[in-house]
């Protein structure tokens, strides 16, 4: 939109990557003197604020000298040698598809860490907080940047253990078992996916993501795609997560804190879908042609389980956990991304991706409210907070309320809302599948995809009748807190990003349409 | 007298020259160790710590003669008739091999000093056995015929069992010692014979021309010479404490000094590698097809029962921690030994992975060793569970050991131990021998969960609140020990960001001949 020259896009793009590291370091020094604040504890909460947020201001400002023109054109990009000996480069670079997801992030990563400097979660010293929160952000960042495959892989396991830590030393309860759980699953997949990366580069002689996809699997037999796929697969599947290897990611949910809930399910989980688009489908198209219908199946499979075990946990008497809920509910919503990648059409793989948007906005904002609410009332459990009658948030709170009904519906896809856009594209394009896909499966998978988002309207329309109606003088519970300021500050950005996604999707596809085009397409458009 | 002018004319001189700059890292070593034995006799008592910095300070030189042989173009010790075949030669390989050799003999130095003092081992003698083994060590990488491949591996070795029997009063110590030693000297004596039968076939001694003359071995000396060469593995994969030669490992570990262990860990290991890459690649080219396979299978018992040993070892135990180094080392020794199999499939630069992979395991592991020495001096049992907590206690060492244990893993943020992987595992596929690459996959994984749970091990809230009341004020670090620490921690670090530097090793030519 505004002409910066490409030197200056060059520099933003490593500086989004480094700033976070370098600033990692700087939180576990002292504070240089005038910027002591008012205690150690403040000082390095506001330098989390000032680091995110100039990495945020540094996303925009590449958004803004981002050439909208060419989306479907690397830009950005730095291409330096590393390890000549595995001819490994430092090859960075955004796309259209790579940029919303970098802006995303840097969105929430800011936003997280405005919230925990008025709300640290409870735990050891927010030194080690910040740093590992700043360590996350450059690993998560760096996983969208790069462009060479084992450098991919290297961004994908740095984030492993700040998690970890986030997790078990800020976490509530079982917080030792989830994370041990998260890293075990995540491992095992990450290190059968090095398997497929090596695979693929020492087969085709390179680890260039760019040339590999313009290839577009040419240089690779048959043989090499299927196992590339399926080592590769694994390892994003878990991440993603795909039915049935979620089970860590309920458990790490419900353990994790505010911040780390938000990140993981906004941010983390979007790696996995992102290496699909990325890798799988350009650079071994024929393997993910094989594979397609069975990445379907689990897709919808997935789906419904995950609306299931929601409305399981929303039922009365059943003491859901609200945090696991939407945990679930996540598992439902990454099948619709799945199901849009498994269509490999245009149509479908921009559903994928506006939907991966779309539920990192959404689902972050569920998170931080049901986090907060959590924080008001001690407990996150459902039969605790509705009591007889319903939590009657409405009454009791009601800008609270509102905004907890408002997450509600932009999740179960109202139209309108960036719910919506994403997952009808994605059904679309599993009603019409590519060229050599099986047409009757994906009519199948169709079909109960779209009632898959009947089940997800049904759970989070009990969610809200239970937490947000009821009598508001029947409960024993003491006076709840409305929306503090902060919270209006963390929460507004994610809000109007929702609205606005939904109102003008053609902002989003418009950035990523042509490059799902080209990446399809491999060099042949 | 002129017929005399005459005749040494016409035969060639049997003087063979000497290349002295090319000679100087092992002989300053063996020269400082001499001298460190005469003087302990005139050296009082309270002075006896000068012993140990003599030898460090020896070390240090020796290792500094190493910058002006970078170039790695000289020979010397060279036959009068045929000036081809030398006896040492300084080659890229020769020169990587003793900066490890070296480099890791001066961190057991470091690591040393200290051990040396407090337990009261006899200081004379201490380093005097270590700077004679490490001259050794230094000495055969470089060392291209049979005979003094053979002396250099006992100069190497014999030293290390007295090292290891160094504890005074320990029967533990005693019988580590002499249990390594049994089994040392009988696998050696297999080596010699192995050697007698090679040089039976071909009436050489030099690896070049033993290399030429067994390309057309006459057909009834074949059976002798597979024997001989099968044979003389046999020693030099007992260094390498490759499966089913590892069972001294463990209780020797236990039994020695903690740097010696440490110094058995990585040294030891790298005489029995650099033995096995001479013989194999520089002088049994010609029988590929035999130590190929038996090599492939070595490797992939070594990973496999080294690993399942480890995961085995249960926190509580007295000694768990060393067990634990111990048996994961003969894990690593499995990948090790993957490039030089990989080497009779293909050409024989792939053992450029296992010394890239020896530089960085070397680092690593002494590291480790050493973060083990500083905590086993306030909870002397050598447990796991010791380790709980140490980053609230001592966390800069708590990071370094965290590092060490990922870059052993092979996981990031231990980027060298990632790519060092890589490099193997690249070698494995380009000879084809795919299902060494995916069994080691395997043991990678395997490995990641006992290092992983020791990682966590020490992050882990400190155990009850009685620790937190009760606990004895922090006593300091020994500063030779802190060095140690920190040096191997930069080592690991800086390479870490730039593998390159270590990983060139693994492309490009390694021999001049």
């Amino acid at each position: 939109m505004i002409d910066i020259s490409p030197s200056v896009m060059q520099f933003l793009l490593a500086f989004m990557l480094a700033a976070p590291l370098l600033g990692a370091v700087a939180a576990l020094l002292p504070a240089p003197p005038g910027l002591k604040g008012r205690s150690p504890e403040q000082a390095v909460l506001r330098h989390g604020v000032t680091v995110t947020g100039v990495v945020l201001a540094a996303a925009i400002a590449l958004t803004l000298g981002f050439d909208h023109d060419a989306p479907s054109r690397f830009q950005a990009t730095t291409d330096i040698s590393w390890i000549p000996a595995l001819d490994v480069r430092i090859h960075l670079g955004v796309d259209g598809i790579s940029l919303p997801l970098l802006l995303m992030t840097a969105l929430l990563f800011f936003l997280c860490a405005l919230y925990s400097y008025f709300k640290l979660p409870a735990g050891p010293s927010p030194k080690a907080f910040v740093a590992l929160l700043l360590v996350l952000e450059s690993g998560t960042l760096a996983t969208f940047a790069v462009l060479d495959l084992l450098l991919f892989f290297l961004a994908f396991e740095m984030v492993l253990i700040p998690m970890y830590f986030l997790i078990a030393r800020w976490g509530g309860a079982q917080r030792q078992a989830a994370a041990w759980k998260f890293i075990l699953y995540t491992l095992l997949g990450s290190v059968v996916m090095l398997l497929g990366l090596l695979l693929i580069g020492v087969t085709a002689d390179t680890f260039d993501m760019v040339a590999l996809a313009s290839d577009n699997g040419r240089e690779l037999s048959r043989t090499t795609q299927l196992l590339a796929v399926l080592a590769i697969g694994i390892g994003l599947a878990v991440k993603t997560p795909m039915w049935p290897l979620h089970s860590w990611l309920p458990d790490a949910h419900t353990a994790a804190p505010t911040v780390g809930s938000v990140l993981l399910a906004g941010v983390l989980l979007k790696m996995g879908t992102y290496g699909f688009v990325r890798i799988l489908l350009p650079v071994t198209p024929d393997g993910m042609a094989t594979f397609a219908p069975y990445l379907g199946a689990f897709a919808v499979v997935g789906i419904v389980y995950g609306s299931l075990a929601c409305l399981a946990l929303a039922r009365k008497g059943n003491k859901g956990d609200l945090k696991r809920l939407i945990a679930y509910s996540s598992v439902g919503h990454m099948g619709f991304v799945l199901l849009g990648i498994a269509s490999m059409t245009p149509t479908g793989v921009n559903g994928a991706l506006f939907a991966n948007i779309a539920h990192g906005l959404i689902t972050g904002l569920l998170f931080f409210l049901v986090g907060a609410l959590k924080d008001r009332y001690g407990t996150a459990d459902l039969d605790t907070l509705a009591g007889a009658t319903g939590a009657a948030l409405y009454g009791r709170a009601p800008r609270f309320g509102a905004l907890l009904a408002f997450a509600a519906v932009a999740s179960l896809g109202l139209p309108g809302l960036a719910g919506f856009w994403g997952e009808m594209l994605a059904l679309f394009g599993a009603f019409d599948p590519a060229e050599g896909l099986p047409r009757a499966a994906f009519l199948t998978y169709t079909a109960v995809g779209a009632f898959g988002t009947l089940l997800t309207a049904a759970y989070l329309l009990v969610v809200v009748r239970r937490v947000c109606m009821g009598d508001p003088k029947a409960g024993p519970e003491p006076a709840v807190a409305d929306v503090h300021r902060y919270e209006f500050a963390a929460w507004t950005p994610l809000v109007a990003l929702t609205v606005l996604a939904g109102l003008w999707p053609a902002l989003l596809l418009g950035l990523t349409d042509p490059a799902v085009q080209q990446l399809l397409a491999g060099g042949n458009s | 007298m002129t017929a005399l002018t005459v005749l040494a004319a016409e035969t060639p001189s049997l003087v063979q020259s000497v290349d002295w700059l090319a000679i100087a890292p092992v002989v300053i070593t063996a020269v400082v160790g001499l001298a460190v034995l005469v003087a302990d006799l005139f050296v009082a008592e309270r002075h006896k710590p000068v012993l140990g910095w003599i030898s460090v300070a020896g070390l240090a030189a020796a290792t500094a003669t190493l910058i002006p042989l970078r170039a790695g173009d000289r020979s010397t010790f060279c036959l009068t008739a045929d000036p081809e075949a030398c006896s040492y030669t300084v080659d890229h390989f020769t020169v990587v091999v003793q900066f490890l050799v070296l480099a890791g003999a001066l961190l057991t130095a470091l690591l040393s000093v200290t051990a040396v003092r407090d337990t009261r081992m006899p200081a004379g003698e201490y380093w005097f056995l270590l700077l004679s083994s490490a001259a050794g060590a230094a000495l055969l990488p470089a060392s291209r015929d049979l005979a003094t491949l053979i002396v250099a591996l006992e100069v190497a070795s014999l030293p290390a069992f007295a090292l290891v029997g160094m504890r005074r009063g320990d029967r533990l110590s005693s019988e580590a010692a002499l249990k390594f030693f049994l089994s040392s000297v009988t696998a050696t004596a297999v080596s010699l014979m192995g050697v007698s039968f090679v040089y039976a076939v071909t009436g050489s001694l030099h690896l070049t021309q033993v290399a030429d003359r067994l390309e057309d071995v006459p057909g009834q000396f074949d059976t002798l010479a597979m024997a001989g060469v099968a044979l003389t593995l046999v020693g030099f994969a007992f260094k390498t404490a490759a499966v089913p030669f590892h069972f001294w490992v463990p209780d020797t570990y236990v039994g020695a000094p903690l740097p010696i262990a440490g110094y058995l860990s990585v040294i030891g290991k790298a005489v029995g590698f650099t033995g096995l890459i001479l013989v194999t690649v520089i002088a049994f080219p010609a029988y590929s097809q035999i130590w190929g396979p038996a090599i492939a299978v070595l490797a992939a018992l070594t990973m496999t029962l080294g690993n399942a040993a480890a995961v085995r070892q249960s926190a509580d135990r007295p000694n768990s921690a060393v067990r634990l180094l111990a048996w994961s080392s003969v894990g690593q020794a499995g990948y090790l030994l993957v490039p030089i199999a990989a080497a009779a499939y293909s050409e024989r630069d792939q053992i450029g992975s296992t010394l890239a992979y020896a530089l960085m395991y070397a680092a690593v592991n002494l590291g480790a060793f050493a973060v083990a020495a500083l905590v086993a001096r306030t909870k002397p049992l050598h447990r796991i569970s010791d380790y709980r907590g140490l980053y609230a206690e001592r966390p800069l060492a708590a990071l370094s050991l965290a590092f060490f244990l990922l870059c052993l893993a092979g996981l990031p943020p231990g980027i060298i131990g990632l790519f060092a992987k890589v490099t193997v595992f690249q070698s494995a596929v380009d000879a084809g021998l795919g299902w060494l690459a995916v069994l080691m996959a395997v043991n990678v994984v395997i490995a990641l969960y006992y290092y992983l749970r020791w990682t966590a091990l020490l992050f882990r809230a400190p155990e009850g609140a009685e620790a937190v009341e009760g606990a004895p004020a922090r006593t300091k670090a020994p500063w030779p020990v802190a060095a140690a620490i920190v040096a191997t921690a930069i080592t690991a670090v800086v390479l870490s960001g730039a593998p390159q530097l270590v990983l060139r090793v693994a492309s490009g030519s390694l021999f001049t001949q």
